[in-house]
């Protein structure tokens, strides 16, 4: 039995995950708990979020974000794929700004329109 | 070759360069930090004593009483804020009550004027907020509140307005006595001078001690300080001292004259001049101590803390005399408290002596001993539009919690002595010093700093040199 | 110039407050925002998490920010960008300049005070040590971090474990910074469970609970820091002192509302609240002066935000439509046990309401309990159950105008604790 905090919302749920019983999740509030509990033991994934440089414009950063959790062991290659891009104004927000990163099927999107 | 070089910027070397910068003369004031005002003059009660805390005879009486007279119109002629609130000093027993005596007896002695001794009735029909255990309190109206860095950046821009050339960075390193004139070395280079005068502050026996001969032992003491926010500074309207002892006047409860509340200090023996950590049992003290004097402080509307250290030195007088193994030099060290009440008078008096070790004193015809700052929070409604449509900047308010505009932000960089760091601005403009402590102004400060400099935002300081704020960008952007 | 309503702050509070009113029928409308731009504090929130009980999907400040400005852009509301309100009289006129605009007197028929808060700094907390550069307060780290796109430090120590200070924990690492610990003075945690897991256990940061810094040191620049655990009182107990190398602190360690403007006016603070005492409708001791979001109580959620801003936006637009609620029949709410305080602190009785949502922290980590809401004669009218109980989260119940009837004299909300 692992316990856990979960993260889906604000709440914070404190659940249970019985790993020698498929997985099953216990203490959560809501069906997105019960999914959570059994990802984060199997394949944790994470939402990133950052900013990437933008071209002469003020400020000179534009806020991004994945747009689906990846896998929680990618945070800091998706970082490094984050520091590398530099964007040209006009962005709107949800514009895809690079596709599929890390093979993974996740995008990184604007999260601002400038 | 310059007639007179000053070591040190604090309020003392500039009230100097400030009276000098009347006489045709070519003055030179050297200073080691990257600003004026660095040192005790940024440290301290910001109070202009009475003057009935010396030993009657003392220079320090002389000088405190007659600088206190000078002050006002000297704020007012350089537009630095002063106020006059008058102080208390209190007795909680008789033996406090014996002391007030002889408070009084050497404020007559010291020409104090109007002072007069109270009851703890009388005493808190004036300053109700005193704690029931007064019994007695010395009362000094001439006492004032001041705005100390205020003071010391004004009289230095003027002098530097009027001809006298300052240069910041330039820590002296030795000196060599060449007959008729002197060769400093420093750290921005070497200077020749008829003659200088040391008001190195804390740092003045190191300074004596170039000449070849230690004439006095420094024995620095810090003192901590609570500042509250604006929302407790009308908790007293007078000056609150407690009975001083041997190791400074006590703590020390006022409003002050940006309108906040200033609690402290204590007082403790230190190593260096540079000493000015505050400490745990060291705050501990200060708030034990205050609220023996009034009730209802309330120190959670602290907004900062701070410490500074007194130039205490093994002489009990200021040292104002020429140095013993060099002619040339004046000394105007170990000024402590009262220092900066005294420093016009003390700059007056060591005109004098230079008189007297051989600078000829002629007045310029174009002086002017004046100065004009705009301060757009205490402008009326009329005046405030109207300074908006002469020049917009002045529309942008920048610190919110002080109400500093952009105007007065650019007027403070574009001024005599232009300041280089966030902290410069706050000393200048006030943006910076309130309740937030520049966690909303700060980033903007910093913005048109660079901007108005032509600089990289990341060599942009906090304060003094070394205060980096911006270690690099995000993003692989290395500073530059 | 003449509004039926002035809006002081662009924030999320201001934004929805405007949305709501329009949406009510008011058709003169103005924001004055000091910033260059409209969302406030979002702007700089480029996390995400906002938006789960509004629109149902998480969302970044700035995405959540940007829905309600695009909204806003479907309205005449008026707004004033990069100007400050100077000062709100009695007549509800409110002063603001502006470098475009200079000096000008907006006549307000309500007014919707919605300007935030602001950081507690190292001052408030009266941290020993030297002044060296590199303290900062993690919401001046954030803008410098997230809009500027400064790195404020290399090696961090994060005092205080308030939201922000979490979340910077997390931005700091993945922006190649050394988050060394976070070190918080209380028991217990002072931001949402959540963020404790996904900003600092996901990056092995470790948290100190009751510990304070004690002592920091460096001349020019932070060099190290002290860190010591603190007793009961919350004093630092000798001997148990750790040193952090570290060239950065950053404090978390609470917001307070932003209520110059609020006092100037003469508005009623309530002191646990730090903001305006309000009615059921956000409606402050100053008839037609209505408040929301943080500069009424500290929130943790935008959401709540949004949503207690609508509330005060409709009720000033109907103020400045000419409607007034009668103030002969008021029911005071207090805190009792465990319960800091409670928003809103009174209720117009003779309001049409069918329910009043009260708002409230509890002062320590509860376990399973029962919120308690008594009468003066000590009637209970109402009870909720909890299984968990932090301050750092914020409780809400809503009390049946049928049950507030029934009260004698003012009602109390408190905590009981079950037995463990």
């Amino acid at each position: 039995m692992t316990h856990l905090i979960c993260i889906t919302c604000p709440k914070g749920c404190h659940l249970s995950v019985d790993e020698a019983n498929e997985y099953t999740v216990t203490g959560n509030a809501c069906p997105r708990g019960a999914a959570y509990g059994k990802n984060e033991l199997l394949h944790p994934v994470r939402v990133v979020t950052s900013t990437v440089r933008v071209d002469g414009y003020t400020p000179p950063r534009l806020p991004v974000k994945t747009d689906r959790p990846l896998p929680k062991e990618k945070m800091f290659d998706c970082m490094a794929l984050i520091n590398s891009l530099t964007v040209q104004p006009p962005v709107q927000t949800g514009q895809i700004l690079a596709a599929n990163i890390l093979g993974t099927d996740v995008n990184l999107v604007a999260a601002k329109t400038i | 070759m310059y007639d007179v070089t000053i070591i040190g910027c604090g309020v003392v070397g500039a009230s100097l360069a400030y009276t000098l910068s009347q006489y045709d003369l070519n003055v030179l004031v050297l200073e080691k930090e990257n600003d004026v005002a660095m040192g005790t003059t940024k440290a301290n009660s910001a109070i202009v004593h009475a003057g009935y805390d010396p030993e009657p005879g003392t220079l320090i009486a002389k000088l405190n009483v007659r600088g206190s007279g000078m002050m006002e119109t000297l704020c007012r002629k350089l537009s630095v804020k002063y106020k006059r609130i008058g102080s208390f000093v209190l007795a909680f027993d008789a033996d406090g009550r014996k002391h007030l005596d002889k408070l009084y007896d050497n404020g007559i002695k010291n020409g104090v004027p109007d002072m007069q001794i109270m009851s703890g009735e009388q005493a808190r029909a004036m300053e109700p907020n005193l704690s029931q255990k007064v019994c007695a309190a010395l009362y000094a109206p001439s006492a004032a509140v001041i705005d100390p860095w205020g003071l010391c950046i004004a009289e230095a821009e003027v002098a530097v307005r009027n001809g006298t050339t300052l240069r910041l960075r330039s820590a002296v390193t030795g000196l060599e006595q060449l007959g008729s004139s002197i060769l400093l070395h420093t750290t921005s280079g070497n200077y020749e001078t008829r003659y200088v005068v040391n008001c190195a502050g804390g740092w003045g026996h190191e300074i004596c001690a170039l000449t070849g001969e230690a004439e006095w032992e420094a024995q620095p003491s810090r003192g901590e300080y609570y500042l509250l926010d604006k929302s407790s500074g009308s908790l007293v309207s007078h000056v609150v001292f407690q009975c001083p002892t041997a190791a400074g006047k006590g703590v020390l409860v006022a409003p002050t004259v940006h309108g906040n509340l200033i609690v402290g200090p204590n007082a403790s023996p230190v190593s260096s001049p540079y000493s000015r950590e505050t400490t745990l049992a060291g705050l501990d003290e200060v708030a034990a101590a205050s609220r023996k004097s009034v009730d209802g402080i309330d120190l959670r509307q602290s907004i900062r803390n701070f410490a500074g250290v007194r130039a205490i030195t093994s002489e009990s007088d200021f040292i104002i005399r020429p140095a013993k193994a060099c002619a040339r030099m004046l000394h105007v060290a170990g000024i402590k408290s009262p220092g900066l009440s005294a420093a016009p008078a003390i700059a007056e008096y060591a005109v004098g002596m230079l008189a007297d070790m051989g600078v000829p004193l002629h007045k310029k015809a174009d002086w002017d001993g004046t100065r004009t700052q705009i301060r757009f929070k205490e402008l009326s409604q009329p005046e405030k539009a109207a300074l908006i449509q002469r020049d917009p900047r002045y529309g942008r308010v920048i610190c919110r919690c002080e109400t500093i505009t952009e105007g007065e932000i650019v007027a403070a960089i574009h001024s005599p002595i232009p300041p280089c760091s966030i902290d410069g601005i706050k000393r200048r403009a006030g943006a910076g010093m309130g309740r937030c402590q520049g966690g909303f102004c700060g980033p903007r400060v910093l913005d048109i700093l660079a901007r108005e400099f032509g600089e990289d935002p990341l060599d942009i300081l906090q304060d003094g040199d070394g205060t980096v704020l911006l270690i690099g960008k995000t993003k692989g952007g290395a500073k530059a | 110039m003449k509004y039926d309503l002035v809006i002081i702050g662009g924030g999320p509070a201001g934004l929805s407050a405007a949305n709501a009113a329009w949406e009510d029928g008011c058709r003169s409308i103005c924001i004055v925002e000091r910033d260059r731009e409209l969302g406030g504090i979002l702007n700089q929130c480029i996390h995400n998490g906002f938006g789960l009980h509004y629109f149902k999907e998480e969302l970044t400040g700035p995405e959540y920010a940007g829905r309600f400005i695009a909204m806003l852009r479907h309205t005449g509301v008026d707004v004033r960008l990069d100007a400050m309100v100077l000062e709100i009289t009695e007549e509800k006129q409110v002063h603001i300049v502006s470098s475009s605009g200079g000096y000008e007197v907006l006549e307000a028929g309500a007014v919707v005070l919605a300007m935030g808060c602001r950081e507690r700094t190292r001052g408030a907390i009266a941290i020993p040590g030297t002044r060296p550069a590199g303290v900062f307060t993690a919401g001046t780290a954030q803008r410098y971090l997230n809009i500027e796109g400064y790195m404020v430090g290399k090696r961090v120590v994060i005092l205080g474990s308030g939201d922000i200070g979490l979340i910077m924990a997390r931005r700091m690492t993945l922006e190649g910074a050394k988050v060394l610990a976070c070190v918080e003075v209380m028991p217990y945690s002072g931001g949402l469970t959540r963020n404790i897991v996904q900003c600092l256990d996901d990056f092995d940061i470790p948290l100190y609970l009751s510990h304070t810094i004690t002592d920091i040191q460096g001349k020019d620049r932070v060099e190290r820091v002290v860190v010591a655990k603190v007793g009961p009182d919350r004093r630092p107990i000798p001997g148990t002192e750790m040193t952090f190398d570290c060239d950065t602190v950053l404090l978390s360690v609470g917001l307070i509302p932003e209520n110059e403007l609020s006092r100037g006016a003469g508005i009623c603070i309530d002191s646990r609240t730090n903001g305006p005492a309000v009615y059921e409708n956000m409606e402050t001791s100053m008839p037609g002066v209505f408040a929301c979001g943080n500069v009424l109580h500290v929130h943790d959620l935008v959401d709540f935000v949004t949503a207690e801003s609508a509330r005060a936006g409709k009720a000033a637009a109907a103020y400045a439509a000419g409607a007034r609620v009668s103030s002969s029949h008021i029911l005071d709410i207090r805190n009792g046990n465990i319960v800091g305080y409670t928003v809103p602190q009174h209720i117009h009785m003779d309001a049409p309401f069918p329910a009043v949502d009260v708002f409230f922290r509890v002062r320590a980590v509860c376990g399973q309990s029962r919120i308690v809401v008594t009468d003066e004669t000590g009637a209970q009218i109402a009870s909720f159950r909890r299984e968990r109980m932090a301050p750092g989260e914020m409780e809400q119940i809503k009390l049946p105008r049928v049950l507030l009837e029934k009260a004698q004299g003012a009602v109390t909300v408190s905590v009981e604790e079950d037995e463990p």
